[in-house]
């Protein structure tokens, strides 16, 4: 392997001006949207007293859990000291900051009361796992700053594989963190389960090396730098490993919950009769997030095909958002079992499926959050040394034989 | 943004206004129990707990006394839609699947012991006083809604809009959470409960008192007859006790 040099790119093409104008565009929409929520209250979205947490939350832990992810390739350039990753390392942990940084900014907008931010940032609640989340977040984004400076700085580059391992062991904790949102309502049949934290952490390695995929090509192909396959493949294979593996973990909580009688109820919900979240899950989570990706992805002619492999990243990303929208969405629409056994009916919807119709404004603060993240890669990527100037197998294969 | 907040007051304190009310005589010539008002100067304590007792089988098909009552003590006026209007109690109508059997029974916030919403929530807004009753400081309730995914009983709603004519003893505000505060101005008065006052006028199904008070009449009442707690099997011990269901 020849020394790897890293360059800034130029930015200064109508394409990259293009996309930051676009990107911006959202990003305004999405103030605006947030404006419009809070002047008028939340009654103008479609977010109710039933279903309390609507499509921003999708969003937003969405990117959050697809943060840590990103992360991995760095990981498993500096903890594992695997070669082949390290000159992917800077991109990874910029993209797992700006991920988590759009994520959050969702967050806070949908708040009741986003004006009382500086509450929440210094009142904690100790037993509360959302207080717990913020320090994991705010620590999230100085570990891995400092991460991303030992990367950049020779001089502090012997810090390196410690500030890797510190970020590496971090992001477990914050996927474990954001999983346990929902692992600790414990009255709600939907999310009482012991394997949801687990089962977050192999989702965020899927959808993080999904968008870190995306980025990637995007910036090679705008920049006309070379790819090689060697590093590509590698990606490939990573991905489909992943995607297998939420599969695998999809089954075991579905046949785990099968097994106990009192979860039969939601389940039969989500697999069978849940309507648009039962569709949701079949046709988008099972089939466009998992098994057309693993097709894309291992299918013997489309070994050297990019444009596969980008494919799978695209309905990854797209499966991911159904997999949330179904725990999200569908875990509060299945209704409260107040009394198990009994039909239950009252003026506050109880012993009913609750409906719940995602409103523009909630569409646009969602997306305006993905706007934020790929905002900041793209400025990072002009303002910082982040890509490497070749990656052609020559420079980027440790295995590569002149 | 506009606040409409009319009160300062920190929930957290809760001062009663009137001195200590031995008995209240809800219909005349019934004295129905005697509640221990605290004077004005002195903290809450956790010598009391306070605790509702709601027996099905008197609870009126059909009536929603409780309700309306609530809201009017409250100032719970709706803007029409029910599915953003707050409501701190609500009628519950049971059937059972097996025999057919159907009854009534209102629902609000358990009051829970080890609250779910008070663990969730990220700032402490939502918190519980020595004496038990649960309420949700307005003023540090940054909206976040975790608390109304945390409760097990539905008992919290979220302010959707602006509000207008609001009571100064029950202040709310858009973009915060609420719930019943077992009428905690009322109580703290030496007063029960307004949804407990208007059901005793007919079927008094209800009945409020100190459940650390053996000699209270709820707890009397839940020595000899038993009492249920919704979803038992959560171990959250809360306040609110049901007979016959
Ligand atoms: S019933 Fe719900 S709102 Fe009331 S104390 Fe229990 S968890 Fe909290
Ligand atoms: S909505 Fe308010 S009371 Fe409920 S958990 Fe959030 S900050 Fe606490």
């Amino acid at each position: 392997m020849k020394l790897i040099r890293f360059a800034s790119i130029d930015g200064n093409s109508n394409g990259y001006w293009g996309l930051m104008a676009l990107l911006a565009a959202f990003i305004l929409a999405a103030l605006g949207s947030s404006y419009y929520m809070e002047h008028h209250g939340h009654h103008v979205t479609g977010m109710t007293n039933q279903i309390v947490w609507g499509l921003p939350h999708v969003f937003a832990v969405f990117l959050i859990v697809a943060a840590s992810g990103a992360l991995n390739i760095a990981s498993i350039a500096s903890v594992f000291n695997k070669k082949a990753y390290k000159p992917l390392a800077r991109l990874s942990a910029v993209l797992a900051l700006a991920l988590l940084a759009g994520g959050l900014m969702i967050l806070v907008l949908d708040l009741g009361r986003p004006d009382r931010l500086i509450i929440a940032a210094t009142i904690y609640n100790f037993k509360s796992i959302f207080a717990w989340n913020m320090i994991l977040y705010s620590g999230f984004m100085g570990i891995v700053g400092v991460y991303i400076w030992t990367m950049m700085d020779e001089t502090v580059g012997r810090f390196n594989r410690l500030a890797g391992i510190s970020a590496f062991i971090w992001r477990i904790m914050l996927t474990t963190g954001t999983g346990s949102i929902f692992g600790f309502l414990v009255a709600r049949q939907g999310y009482d389960a012991a394997i949801m934290a687990p089962m977050f952490i192999i989702m965020s390695f899927a959808f993080g090396l999904a968008i870190f995929n995306l980025v990637l090509f995007a910036a090679y192909n705008g920049t006309r730098r070379e790819l090689g396959d060697a590093i590509v493949k590698r990606l490939r294979n990573l991905l489909g490993v992943f995607v297998a593996a939420i599969m695998y973990f999809v089954v075991v909580f579905h046949l785990t919950n099968l097994y106990a009688t009192e979860h039969h109820g939601v389940e039969a919900f989500i697999l069978r009769d849940g309507g648009i979240f039962t569709q949701l899950f079949w046709i988008g989570q099972v089939v466009i997030g998992g098994l057309i990706p693993l097709a894309l992805l291992y299918a013997p002619q489309l070994q050297g095909c990019r444009k596969s492999m980008a494919l799978a990243s695209v309905l990854i990303v797209l499966g991911g958002l159904a997999q949330m929208y179904v725990i999200i969405i569908g875990g509060q629409a299945y209704p409260l079992q107040l009394f198990p056994g009994m039909e239950v009916s009252s003026s506050f919807f109880d012993g009913v499926v609750n409906s719940y119709t995602p409103t523009l404004a909630e569409l646009m603060l969602g997306l305006g959050g993905v706007a934020v993240s790929l905002i900041v890669v793209t400025l990072a990527l002009k303002a910082l040394h982040l890509l490497p100037i070749s990656l052609a197998d020559a420079v980027a294969d440790p295995h590569h034989k002149d | 943004m506009k606040t409409v907040n009319t009160t300062d007051t920190s929930k957290r304190k809760f001062l009663g206004g009137a001195a200590a009310v031995a008995g209240i005589a809800i219909a005349p010539g019934v004295l129905l129990q005697t509640v221990n008002a605290k004077p004005d100067n002195e903290a809450v304590s956790n010598k009391v707990r306070w605790g509702m007792l709601i027996d099905t089988n008197k609870c009126g098909d059909g009536c929603t006394d409780c309700v309306t009552a609530c809201n009017t003590e409250n100032g719970l006026t709706g803007f029409e839609r029910p599915e953003t209007d707050s409501q701190w109690i609500r009628k519950l109508t049971l059937k059972d699947k097996q025999t057919g059997h159907v009854q009534t029974l209102p629902v609000m916030c358990q009051h829970c012991e080890t609250a779910p919403c008070v663990d969730v929530c990220p700032t402490g807004a939502s918190f519980k006083r020595e004496d038990g009753i649960v309420l949700v400081d307005k003023h540090i309730c940054i909206g976040c809604r975790y608390c109304m995914m945390a409760c097990p009983y539905k008992a919290r709603s979220f302010v959707h809009e602006d509000l207008q004519d609001q009571k100064d003893h029950a202040p709310r505000g858009k973009g915060t959470v609420e719930s019943c505060t077992m009428c905690v101005h009322k109580v703290d008065n030496g007063e029960n409960p307004a949804c407990v006052t208007a059901c005793n006028k007919e079927h008094k199904a209800m009945y409020f008192g100190d459940l650390n008070d053996a000699n209270s009449e709820i707890s009397k009442r839940l020595k000899q007859y038993g009492g249920k707690q919704i979803r038992a099997d959560l171990g959250l011990n809360p306040g609110v006790r049901y007979q016959g269901v």
